[in-house]
């Protein structure tokens, strides 16, 4: 059904990610990709400071409706092997 | 969709689209007054007997058939930069849904709250029903909310593929490690058929694209018995 968890700050449901200056063109690669790379880094980041991961669920929401599932599956699993090439 | 001896365009579902087909109208009109044009003196040439071996100089029609064509360039050129600008507004979408190409079928993934992904295949002519399309009919229709804004998401698993839609003036390459975005907006609920539009294969002609676009609540309904 429409509509799962918004993250805060934001009332209502989950829409759709919006749009983002960054990415203005028809090539949204890297919009996909950096909001992955933020996801994580913004869950290393806040679980060596000790703090809650809630935050960083915009970046999952976005990286998630965005990329292919296969392409995250794929980074997934060069992340648990260790031979992803972005930093993390 | 298509239909038999068919010369124009397919009727438009999407503002774009109608945009798009006006200014065809248009600019063939001027493409045909041009050519009536440009025949009719051929013939007026080479059906006379009168002649004039001692022309110097023609400075006014020259001037004119200078300015004319110049003029008639603008109005091409105005109408067709508004429709482009327009194809390129800034809108915020309500849903997001995914394709990727594969050789030699389209598959669809639904992931703004759950994760919905299907395979969109061909019905071969030997299993069609009476009445059904050939070669455009599919096992898995995408079906879409009417009357919404849609960011559609292109790329390809393996080699190019193109999803495009006619009746909503949609065709976006399907390039693999890309991901090209496109916007769906129909105006009004119905099937819209669509065939890739890159040869990839063998079987590139048999891997049409039907969008079953539905109101709302059908739509929610459809996504919820999906899953």
């Amino acid at each position: 059904m429409l509509g799962g968890e918004c993250p805060k700050p934001c009332k209502g449901k989950w829409p759709t990610p919006p749009f983002d200056p960054r990415f203005p063109n028809q090539n949204q690669t890297r919009n996909c990709y950096q909001n992955f790379l933020d996801y994580h880094r913004c869950i290393k980041t806040m679980n060596r400071r000790g703090k809650s991961t809630q935050p960083c669920e915009y970046y999952f929401r976005v990286y998630h409706s965005l990329c292919p599932i296969s392409w995250v599956q794929r980074w997934k699993e060069q992340i648990k092997d260790g031979t992803f090439a972005g930093k993390i | 969709m298509a239909y038999p001896m068919q010369l124009g365009f397919q009727d438009a579902a999407s503002p774009i689209m109608e945009e798009l087909l006006h200014f065809h109208d248009h600019t063939l009109m001027i493409v045909f007054l041009i050519s009536s044009l440009v025949l009719y003196i051929i013939s007026l040439m080479l059906t006379t007997k009168l002649t004039h071996t001692s022309t110097m100089d023609a400075q006014e029609v020259e001037t004119v058939w200078t300015i004319l064509p110049a003029i008639i360039l603008i109005m091409i050129a105005l109408p067709s930069l508004r429709i482009l600008y327009m194809m390129d507004e800034i809108n915020n979408p309500s849903l997001t849904v995914k394709t990727m190409g594969h050789q030699w079928y389209w598959s669809y993934e639904y992931t703004d709250y759950e994760d919905l992904s299907f395979d969109s295949y061909m019905i071969p002519t030997s299993e069609l029903k009476p009445g059904e399309l050939r070669l455009l009919e599919v096992d898995n229709r995408v079906v879409l909310p009417m009357e919404m804004t849609i960011r559609m998401l292109i790329s390809s698993e393996d080699v190019l593929h193109s999803w495009a839609v006619p009746s909503l003036g949609l065709k976006t390459d399907a390039i693999p490690g890309r991901l090209n975005q496109t916007t769906l907006m129909s105006t009004r609920p119905g099937l819209f058929y669509g065939q890739c539009s890159e040869i990839c294969g063998s079987n590139h002609s048999f891997m049409p694209i039907v969008l079953e676009l539905v109101p709302l609540k059908y739509f929610e309904k459809w996504s919820a018995s999906m899953l």
